[in-house]
């Protein structure tokens, strides 16, 4: 038992009732208060990657002992995967909501804005941390149905449409991924994912089965805008407030998403080799198209977005690659460079593209537009978000000194030695349309000089967001150091360790 | 069997409903039908033919009982279905201030 594991949920879920109480009587205190809440968060998150190690540590909600070695109560486990999630959630979110002070006064409602954040990163840790499938399905909705509403924040006619598409699809999803449970529920009588791995080791029927994991790869790949399911990213993405879309994308699609489609296939589906091709071909597909369709973006916010579903596809491509070779059973020290590739680029992948949508957001905050075409000379009265935004433009396109190169570098080289070639030359060239997507970035929005008008009136954005994103390009260039082995050992060992180990995940829970 | 097959169309009836529709509150009906074709797949799930509710009586042995967590886990899923349906639902009336129609596809700001 470690009593840790349910702070997480409980400390954000009580700090969103808490600022709706509060903030009507104490104006000012809620937005400090949120970013407080969420600071003890950081804290208590990184301190739980540095003791967790290879350890997997348990939390039994109510006490319920398990019965015959058979769990029968809510289990929240920590391991060495959830912890670098629980981090990226938790670090970006303080960022976030410290960034929002001064970004979200143009809105009303700033408490309800609090809040709505707060039960977000609630559901965001619940799902992350949850053992058994129902609850990921109850404290996904949780943060889906709050991010909706963030999405909407703005009630203008952008936003209402970005958020009406993103909730038929995302309900659609929650209802593929309810059929799933209810269909798993069937034929297994549980729903722990320690103890659905253990049923299923003991056999089952392979077209059910079959139909069992498409069910659960579309609806957590609609989560997490895998390319046939990515129409609703760039609209919601791109219309949330800036802060909320650093989340979506930095944070939201990979805790609810990407997380979850790896932790079930390794954890409780056996890994078999037709279901990882599909996931390689369905991440190679994003990490392409995605590009090309972002390539011909003039909003900065759309072409965000759009990247996001190309990076998102190197993280499902490599972890593809991954499964690839662990269902073939042979040479399992590339299987796992290629998923610590595929977790590297996600960590990496939150910090930039947060920082990116900072930067966004910085614009937006001080000339008033999105569109490229609008902006220019930028360089000279921001400089700190020139700056920032070139730290992460050089990242996301893979420039060596920045953490993107050697995330990159780990998928290509663990394609190469996988004898992807194809894939490997892919990536190089995605990496290459990124470069120049982002250097188009940088020469409209920064350097290209044009005939504005009131350039004298443009200064720096306040201080709490040039803190958030100050520290997250510092996060883009010590991150790389994550390439070094000894500290990757440190960090990525022990998750690539339970995912790769089909056993060890469900045998350490159900024997506890 | 027969009951499982129907439920799983009257799930792709609401799919087809939500492709197909162009009105903003038939979406969301239709969202409906499959939300309530996943809630009664639960109940069949745990349902036994002859079984009566699990409420043990030593002196009374009875041998089947229903499975009571799928419909513990219903009434946790109809919660959660209350609340995306009246948030999909403040939004389509916001969505008719703005732009005076339920039609979709005079709804177009966003592209590409």
């Amino acid at each position: 038992m470690n009593p840790l594991i349910p702070l997480f949920v409980v400390i954000p879920l009580a700090g969103a009732f808490l600022i709706m109480i509060l903030g009507r009587f104490i104006r000012e205190l809620n937005k400090y208060f949120a970013s407080l809440i969420l600071l003890v968060l950081v804290i208590l998150s990184i301190y739980s990657l540095a003791t967790t190690g290879e350890n997997l540590s348990l939390y039994k909600v109510g006490g319920w002992e398990p019965v015959n070695k058979i769990p029968i109560g809510i289990y929240m486990v920590m391991d060495g995967f959830t912890v670098i999630v629980l981090c990226i959630i938790n670090v970006i979110g303080f960022l976030s909501a410290f960034y929002s002070i001064s970004y979200i006064k143009r809105y009303t409602a700033e408490n309800y804005f609090y809040a709505l954040f707060c039960l977000m990163v609630a559901g965001m840790n619940g799902v992350v941390l949850s053992g058994d499938l129902f609850n990921i399905f109850v404290f996904l909705e949780i943060s889906v149905i709050s991010s909706y509403a963030l999405v909407a924040f703005g009630v203008e006619k952008n936003e209402l449409e970005a958020s009406f598409k993103y909730q038929v699809l995302g309900g659609l999803a929650s209802f593929l991924i309810l059929y799933g449970i209810g269909f798993i529920y069937w034929k297994t009588k549980t729903l722990n994912i320690a103890d659905i791995k253990e049923v299923f080791n003991a056999g089952y029927d392979k077209s059910y089965y079959l139909f069992v994991q498409i069910l659960m790869l579309s609806g957590f790949g609609l989560k997490a805008a895998i390319i046939p399911f990515h129409a609703w990213l760039p609209d919601a993405h791109s219309s949330a407030p800036s802060p909320i879309s650093a989340m979506l994308s930095g944070v939201l699609i990979k805790a609810v998403g990407i997380y979850v489609i790896i932790r079930l296939f390794f954890n409780m589906f056996a890994v078999s080799e037709g279901m990882s091709v599909l996931i390689t071909t369905l991440g190679t597909l994003s990490m392409v198209i995605g590009v090309f369709l972002a390539i011909g973006q003039w909003d900065i916010k759309r072409l965000l977005a759009y990247h996001s579903i190309s990076q998102m596809g190197y993280v499902v491509m490599s972890v593809g690659i991954g499964m690839i070779l662990v269902s073939r059973g042979a040479r399992p020290e590339i299987a796992s460079l290629a998923i610590a590739g595929g977790i590297f680029h996600l960590i990496n992948h939150a910090a930039f593209k947060g920082l990116l949508f900072l930067n966004a957001g910085a614009i937006e905050y001080t000339i008033g537009t999105r569109d490229l075409k609008e902006m220019g000379g930028l360089a000279k009265s921001m400089p700190a978000t020139s700056a920032t935004s070139f730290i992460a433009s050089m990242s996301i396109s893979g420039i060596p000194p920045f953490n993107g190169f050697f995330s990159k570098l780990i998928i290509i080289i663990a394609a190469i030695m996988a004898k992807f070639y194809l894939l490997a030359l892919l990536a190089v060239i995605v990496s290459i349309v990124t470069l120049a997507s982002f250097l188009k970035f940088q020469r409209y929005a920064f350097f290209n000089k044009t005939d504005n008008k009131n350039e004298n009136h443009i200064k720096e954005v306040p201080f709490p967001m040039v803190f958030s994103m100050v520290v997250l390009s510092i996060l883009c260039v010590l991150l790389s150091l994550l390439a070094f082995p000894e500290i990757r050992e440190a960090v990525l060992t022990p998750a690539i360790d339970i995912l790769m180990d089909p056993g060890k995940y469900s045998s350490q829970i159900t024997g506890i | 069997m027969i009951v499982y097959w129907l439920c799983f169309i009257l799930f792709l009836v609401g799919l087809y409903g939500v492709i197909t529709r162009r009105n903003l509150v038939k979406i969301a009906i239709s969202l409906s039908i499959m939300e309530f074709s996943t809630f009664l797949f639960f109940a069949l799930v745990g349902y036994i033919d002859g079984g009566v509710a699990p409420i043990v009586d030593p002196a009374d042995p009875v041998k089947a009982y229903v499975d009571p967590l799928p419909q513990a886990l219903v009434l946790t899923a109809i919660v959660i279905g209350l609340a995306t349906t009246s948030m999909l639902m403040a939004v389509i009336i916001r969505l008719y201030r703005k732009y005076g129609t339920f039609d979709i596809r005079e709804i177009k700001n966003l592209r590409g």
